[in-house]
């Protein structure tokens, strides 16, 4: 492998850890908060693909691309409200059936709302410039998934680390009774937890569509599988953590499928998931105090 | 006393008379009943995996999400060992088959007890490290293996054991409604007479509380590696069936999916009830295809009603589910076995609604 095609499958796959990242960071805010995987966010992702279909048929980028962030959020605060908030005080397990419910009723919804056939994704003309730098070759949108990634992770961390919206957050991820008891509305924090991971899925969808080119209804479970575990890697509950858990799950994945190895490449996430739990159940950069082992 | 039980077992060979009779009225005609046997043979493919998966998820309290993967195991043993061999050239026509494999034919029965036990020896090499875990990480990480089974099911390196991609097809199918739905009499009886064991009382009590069950002695590891085991080699029965039953099957068959079918089958029918399981399996199964109606365009008055086309039968499906998951979390029959006594005390209850006698 000469080195300009090794920088190519880097870049590509820096792209799709980028796209990963954004979702995972769903996973890992809501897993921090909740205790809950989040079955029905891969799913989430995939509407909002199924939302920018038909925003761009009657809207211009720039006005699609803001109804699309705002149906995705409000989906999944839909979806909070409707299918984890009744189950609140009731066991792990039966939270993480419903989300498997919800995630099986959005795939049944989007098969017969949009058919199981894929439907190619809109371009928006801008993302589609090719860049040439000697032998590589990148649309914008490889370039500006990784940049846009990291400055949203920023702005996150700003936002959870100095405003009291996301102090509250820190607060209910710790201990949600003792926050309750502090004068902090649980509900409303918790639900500020879906917008932000549902804006970003939205995010992410944007870019990883833009390059997929086709959405159906299950091109949202495998990527969720796959953010999750990029979630657990990084360490579940962290976002820096989540992030570099995505770049790694993408890259790794790329290099796998440019090597040949295609029909390996969803098993090497989950042994990846796998050994992690065996090896440091905490991941990358967890608190150390859990007890999920 | 004695003449309850006398009571309940004239019921139980009447309600198996009736099934018995259900089944050969079915068996009289087949190519007119085609529809309803199909219905019976899935049903009962499901209720075989749905108890299995309750065995781990409702009597031992493991939440695993691999039933997918070991059922691919054992469909792909069974399906391998029975295809006939003058049929293999045809299957294999693309990439050839393993010498070793040519010849060798086995009926159908032990075959499917193969493939539950290659199902059971998978499950004892990942059970060691991942019984570790609890609760979602041990459903994420089952999940994860059941994907990594299918991927190397796959495999080009399987080629000529599994086909690869194309899948395997022209597997002999049953020879008559009977013998599904014995195969899954047998396998359910023996889950109920393990449930019903010192051993079913250990899972329980490891599923109740793991470290008191620990300090009364319940060796937690080796419990749970029994109860997993024993729950994958009933779930690649129950894909050795599933195979026989759809006759062709590829790595697709076996995606997350199924596992989520078999998950809301449990829990429509209640985690920890055998008898639940068998319900539910029986009431989604046939449901389904009763709900088919909604498929079909529908036209009252002349108006064509716009909702009534393909798929809008799983999404009412699927609604329903999320209703049994939120507001009915008991699911049909709650950690309860069905017993005669239970069904004329609710009788009797409704009657007087005074409440039958503790």
């Amino acid at each position: 492998m000469s080195a300009s095609t090794f920088a190519q499958h880097f870049l590509t796959g820096i792209s799709l850890g980028g796209a990963y990242a954004l979702i995972a960071i769903g996973y890992t805010m809501v897993y921090g908060i909740l205790r809950l995987i989040n079955f029905a966010h891969g799913d989430i992702f995939m509407i909002s693909g199924y939302f920018m279909i038909f925003a761009m048929a009657s809207f211009p980028w720039y006005v699609a691309i803001p109804i699309v962030l705002l149906g995705t959020i409000l989906l999944g605060v839909v979806i909070e409200k409707a299918a984890y908030r009744p189950l609140r005080s009731s066991p792990r397990m039966s939270v993480m059936i419903s989300a498997i419910g919800v995630s099986y009723l959005l795939q049944n919804l989007a098969t017969y709302l949009f058919t199981a056939i894929p439907k190619s994704y809109p371009e928006i003309p801008f993302l589609k410039i090719i860049f040439q730098f000697g032998g590589i070759s990148a649309s914008l949108v490889t370039l500006i998934t990784p940049v846009l990634t990291v400055v949203l992770v920023i702005a996150l961390m700003q936002l959870i680390n100095h405003t009291k919206m996301g102090m509250a957050m820190r607060a209910v991820s710790k201990d949600t009774e003792a926050s309750r008891l502090m004068g902090i509305k649980v509900d409303s924090t918790i639900s500020m937890t879906f917008v932000i991971g549902s804006l970003l899925a939205g995010v992410g969808a944007i870019l990883y569509f833009t390059d997929r080119m086709t959405v159906y209804p299950y091109s949202g479970s495998l990527p969720g599988l796959k953010c999750f575990v990029a979630a657990v890697l990084g360490g579940i509950g962290s976002i820096p953590g989540a992030v570099i858990g995505g770049f790694i799950i993408g890259i790794c994945e790329t290099f796998l499928v440019a090597f040949g190895y295609s029909t390996f490449s969803d098993a090497f996430t989950f042994l990846l998931l796998i050994v992690i739990l065996l090896v440091r159940p905490t991941g990358l950069f967890g608190e150390a105090a859990t007890d999920k082992v | 006393m004695s003449k309850k039980t006398t009571r309940d077992l004239v019921l139980s060979i009447l309600l198996a008379g009736a099934v018995c009779a259900v089944l050969a009225y079915c068996q009289a005609d087949t190519s007119k009943h085609s529809y309803a046997i199909s219905i019976i043979e899935r049903s009962a493919v499901y209720a075989v995996v749905a108890v299995a998966m309750n065995l781990l998820n409702g009597f031992t309290g493991l939440f695993s999400l691999g039933q997918a993967g070991f059922m691919a195991i054992g469909a792909y043993v069974t399906a391998i060992l029975t295809i006939p061999v003058e049929m293999r050239q045809n299957v294999y026509y693309m990439n050839g088959i393993a010498g070793w494999l040519e010849n060798l034919s086995i009926p159908m029965v032990p075959a499917m007890i193969l493939g539950g036990l290659f199902a059971a020896a998978a499950a004892a090499l990942i059970g060691i490290p991942v019984l570790r875990l609890k609760s979602d990480y041990l459903a994420i990480a089952t999940l994860g293996f059941a994907e990594i089974i299918r991927a190397l099911l796959a495999a080009p390196m399987m080629d000529t054991i599994t086909n690869g991609s194309y899948g395997l097809n022209n597997i002999p199918g049953y020879g008559n409604v009977f013998q599904p739905m014995l195969i899954a009499a047998v396998c359910i009886g023996l889950m109920v007479l393990l449930i019903n064991s010192s051993y079913g009382r250990a899972f329980k009590a490891i599923r109740e509380d793991d470290v008191a069950a620990e300090a009364m002695g319940i060796n937690l590891f080796r419990h749970k590696e029994m109860s997993f085991i024993i729950s994958s080699f009933f779930t690649g029965v129950a894909g050795g069936m599933l195979a026989v039953f759809m006759r062709s099957i590829d790595t697709k068959t076996f995606q997350v999916a199924l596992t989520y079918n078999i998950l809301l089958i449990v829990v429509l029918g209640g985690i920890g009830s055998v008898t639940g399981s068998i319900i539910g399996s029986f009431l989604i199964n046939g449901g389904q295809e009763w709900l088919r109606f909604l498929d079909q365009p529908l036209t009252i008055g002349g108006v064509e009603i716009p909702l009534f086309r393909a798929g809008f039968r799983m999404v009412i499906y699927s609604i329903l589910l999320m209703v049994v998951v939120l507001f009915w979390r008991r699911g049909i029959m709650g950690n309860k076995e069905f017993t005669w006594d239970g069904l004329f005390r609710r009788k009797r209850k409704r009657k007087e609604t005074t409440g039958g006698e503790a």
